[in-house]
């Protein structure tokens, strides 16, 4: 198979172009997507002009009618692709994503099944505390929502293509700091990453590191320090969140004995949590310390130019890790 | 004015009286603890159903919200279905998990009910776009229909939705069941201006008011709104006055509602109304009458029996229908 060379915003601009290209019932909703705009981060750029402003529809600025629409285009036998610009904006649309996307499944008694994708992007502490949420614990607790946060280029478009195939609702969350900041080659046609399939990003043997999205650059970069200190990591890449890849992380765990979490949504009931409790429950006999957690401290994002940082870096995964090894 | 064929008179009559009688039972049975839901009563809203059904075809969409079992009744899905579903029966029309408020039947074109208001509407306006985007450069040739009562009006959801419709010419009409009462509260006390198809208007949109109880005249103006949407002229606003004659569940508090007003809204209580009308127009028999209403008891005895004899789901089942695979949600 041949690659390009791309980045995560090509990557998945990509994706939704074959898609689109590949099944008429391809449909793409949201604020400011169509050219000239192409999406505000330019990742729908090109797909208006070549599918068509019917395929892909600019709208009001209004999410609950994007989400809404995207619904009930599902239902009217279409696979819609809605952006909500920013993942906090999804808070004024959380009806139509919590009560009836997630639900009309189950509600129909299988009738009805959901096949929409919604993009939506975490952004950083430059744009302030409504733009820098990373809120996928909220649907990780909603049943009937699949959630995917990839780290890479190749990841990006092999899991948007997944999510905009597969027969249930799908979160895809995308981080702003991820859209230009790394090329890689990049499978070109129908490139499909399983949701549910974690991936060992860097193998180790003394202590087990969990993360996904924006986190994974500073946790490899971790895992390069310690690794020039004699400690060897293992980093696992969860790439979806739900469906939830625990046997990958259990059967490193167990070799490991040691794991450290870490994440960009807030620590307190976080992705976390979840995950550590799941690994207490299955190997808490095999464990050489408990389960480590970073994530991002229980308050607003504060603005980015105040100096104040809220999200674990590269140095607290070192930190959390050395003191792990020494266990 | 124009009447519709007697077929269509007799179909209309049997959808109100279904209703009517249903809602009763339905009520009955939750108070004598046979049927334990939350039931969200119809009465007052049968000639609206009624018309609804009668101009839309099985190709035609409906969403509707949780006081449906007019909606659903009149839009053909099968009253069996309709109350085991009620009762939490797997012979439901969601398997017995759904309940009152969430009926799906993809068969009869009923396409979602939903338990919060106004967000139907967002939900038949992406139905509508399909419809649009299916004919490509043709007209529509089919509608989609929501229902929701005049208390959705206020929420986002409502505007979002009819802005959308408006801009993109979606094949949808908006029926708007004002039955008077947004839960306890009236119309009076929570909308500057009562006249709620003047404030539609303004979304550049056809909209109009019709007495909805009424059903001949109800059933002409929904029938030219669903044209239009066929036609490709885009949606209209159907606001169809009624009052609520029962309260807002089924355990009924009427305490808040003006004696003087109910009454005089009893007085013209849909079903006997239309039945009067029926005769002394000469549309229908009085016996052609006595006998729809003889099978309609029947059916709504029957359902209710074939309902409560029913089985409910098996245990497993809860895991069903959470994701297309039930793999990684069994046991979690």
């Amino acid at each position: 198979m041949t690659a390009t060379e791309m980045t995560t915003a090509a990557a998945m601009n990509s994706a939704l172009d074959e898609a689109l290209a590949a099944d008429a019932k391809v449909l793409l909703l949201g604020e400011d997507i169509a050219d000239p705009s192409g999406g505000v981060f330019k990742v729908t750029k090109g797909l208006s002009t070549r599918h068509g402003t019917d395929r892909v529809r600019d709208t009001p600025i209004a999410e609950q009618s994007i989400l809404g629409a995207a619904i009930g285009a599902a239902l009217g036998g279409y696979r819609p692709v809605a952006e909500v610009m920013f993942f906090d904006f999804v808070t004024v649309a959380m009806d139509q994503l919590v009560n009836h996307a997630a639900k009309f499944r189950y509600l129909s008694g299988g009738q009805h099944p959901v096949p929409i994708t919604v993009r939506t992007v975490v952004g950083n502490s430059r744009f302030g505390a409504q733009h820098s949420q990373s809120l996928e614990a909220w649907f990780m607790h909603t049943p009937g929502i699949k959630v995917a946060f990839p780290s890479t280029p190749s990841d990006a478009k092999g899991l948007l293509a997944s999510c905009v195939f597969d027969d249930d609702p799908c979160l895809f969350v995308e981080h702003v700091a991820l859209h230009y900041s790394q090329k890689e080659p990049v499978p070109d046609g129908d490139h499909r990453v399983p949701l549910g399939q974690a991936v060992v990003r860097r193998p180790g043997d003394d202590v087990t590191v969990v993360s996904y999205g924006a986190q994974m650059p500073g946790v490899l970069a971790a895992a390069d320090t310690l690794a020039a200190e004699g400690i060897s990591v293992e980093v696992i890449d969860l790439r979806t969140l739900v469906p939830l890849d625990f046997p990958a992380v259990l059967a490193s765990v167990a070799r490991t004995r040691r794991a450290v979490v870490v994440h960009g949504a807030t620590r307190f009931a976080g992705p976390g949590a979840e995950i550590a409790a799941t690994i207490t429950e299955e190997l808490f006999e095999d464990l050489a310390h408990p389960v480590v957690r970073l994530g991002a401290r229980y308050v607003p994002t504060p603005f980015l130019a105040s100096g104040l940082e809220p999200l674990p870096v590269s140095s607290d995964v070192v930190a959390a890790v050395r003191r792990l090894a020494a266990s | 004015m124009t009447t519709p064929p007697p077929p269509v008179l007799e179909r209309m009559y049997e959808v109100m009286r279904t209703v009517t009688v249903a809602d009763e039972r339905a009520r009955a049975e939750a108070r004598a603890g046979r049927m334990p839901a939350a039931f969200y009563p119809v009465r007052g809203l049968e000639g609206v159903c009624a018309a609804l059904g009668a101009v839309l075809t099985p190709d035609d969409q409906l969403v509707s919200t949780y006081r449906n079992l007019g909606d659903t009744v009149a839009k053909g899905v099968p009253l069996r279905a309709i109350i085991a579903e009620l009762h939490g029966r797997v012979a439901g029309t969601s398997k017995g998990k759904a309940g009152t408020m969430h009926m799906h039947h993809d068969p009869s074109g009923l396409m979602a009910t939903t338990g919060i208001v106004g967000s139907g509407l967002p939900i038949a306006a992406g139905l509508a776009l399909a419809v649009r985007l299916d004919a490509g450069a043709d007209v529509p040739g089919r509608a989609v229909a929501v229902t929701f009562g005049d208390g959705a009006t206020s929420i986002g959801a409502y505007h979002e939705a009819m802005n959308l419709a408006a801009l993109w010419r979606l094949p949808l009409v908006f029926v708007c069941q004002n039955n008077g009462w947004a839960e306890h509260t009236p119309l009076t006390a929570y909308a500057p201006d009562g006249d709620l198809a003047a404030r539609a208007a303004a979304y550049s949109m056809t909209a109009v008011a019709v007495d909805g109880f009424d059903p001949i005249e109800t059933w002409r103006v929904l029938g030219e709104a669903v044209q239009r949407a066929r036609d490709g002229e885009g949606p209209t606003f159907v606001e169809c006055r009624t009052y609520r004659l029962v309260g807002h569940t089924s355990s009924a508090d009427y305490s808040y509602m003006p004696k003087s007003e109910l009454e005089a809204a009893l007085a013209r209580d849909p079903a006997p109304t239309f039945r009067s009308w029926l005769v002394e127009s000469g549309q229908l028999t009085e016996s052609r009458l006595d006998e729809i209403d003889k099978a309609v008891d029947a059916a709504v005895d029957d359902a209710f029996e074939f309902a409560q004899a029913a089985p409910w789901p098996e245990p497993s089942a809860i895991y069903d229908d959470v994701f297309a695979d039930r793999a990684w949600v069994e046991g979690r």
